[in-house]
């Protein structure tokens, strides 16, 4: 029936995010309904490769879209490249944001590897994003990031 | 106190030809305590006991170098891709919170 008109508080810090250079990726991961944990994940990807904007792409998430349990859950993240001395991927990082904590693994890797590829299991502890980011050898940074359901959590045991 | 029973576990094709791109899948027994689950009994938090790194060293270079974080799940899978150049060793460890580290050694087989 009525306008839906954001809050002005949440008006003034997307503002204030954008400003500070967070990019483009703050904006859209952030729900309207902000929580603390989605910008933990962002403050430690932020930690992780400073001031760079990264580019959504070339980075693909093989995730279930629903997870019965989320103790174990298998994750391929695969990067285009082509893993050359001139141009590769340098590391492949995994977090999550709606973890305790939002790091799940970093993995190192260089043309001897072939494909920049890494295949994980998971705990989840319920529905949220996994986000995988990506390190090039030119400084470059990709992200990939996929939404998956999660039926009964797996942090607690 | 080094776990015993770890079992480290790992896989490679049998045939591997020079140039090759191939999968290594690992696998360890382990089970990542996480730090925030709770005994039933007491009701305490039981330590955090995860492998916080794993490195993969291919004829004396390392490969791979993963760190990981209480998020990964218990009996932790690992793979990933080499590209084979000689026939020689690949050496696995994985360090755990302790600093307690497992080693599993094969040998890679590469043909032509």
């Amino acid at each position: 029936m009525g306008v839906k008109i954001p809050h002005p508080q949440l008006i003034n810090r997307r503002n204030f995010l954008k400003v500070s250079g967070i990019g483009t990726l703050t904006l859209s991961v952030i729900p309207l309904n902000a929580q603390a944990t989605p910008e933990s994940a962002l403050t430690a990807i932020r930690e992780l490769i400073g001031s760079k904007t990264p580019k959504e792409a070339r980075v693909k998430l093989i995730l279930t879209e629903i997870a019965e349990n989320g103790g174990t859950v298998p994750l391929k993240v695969s990067v285009e490249s082509p893993m050359s001395e001139q141009d590769h991927v340098k590391a492949i990082h995994v977090f999550t944001d709606g973890n305790p904590f939002p790091e799940v693994a970093s993995y190192f890797m260089g043309p001897h590897n072939g494909r920049a590829y890494l295949s994980i299991r998971l705990r989840l502890l319920k529905t949220q994003n996994v986000i995988a980011v990506a390190e090039m050898s030119n400084g470059e940074v990709y992200l990939g990031r996929k939404n998956i359901k999660v039926t009964i959590g797996g942090c607690g045991g | 106190m080094p776990k015993k029973n770890i079992k480290p576990r790992v896989r490679v094709p049998k045939k591997i030809k020079k140039g090759e791109v191939f999968e290594v899948k690992t696998l360890v027994e382990h089970p990542m305590e996480t730090g925030m689950r709770k005994e039933k009994k007491t009701g305490k938090k039981v330590p955090q006991d995860i492998i916080k790194e794993f490195n993969v060293i291919y004829n004396g270079k390392e490969v791979i170098k993963a760190i990981w974080h209480p998020a990964m799940s218990a009996n932790p899978y690992s793979s990933f891709y080499l590209v084979a150049k000689e026939s020689g060793p690949l050496i696995f460890s994985w360090t755990d919170d302790n600093s307690d580290t497992y080693t599993k050694e094969i040998t890679i087989n590469v043909e032509g």
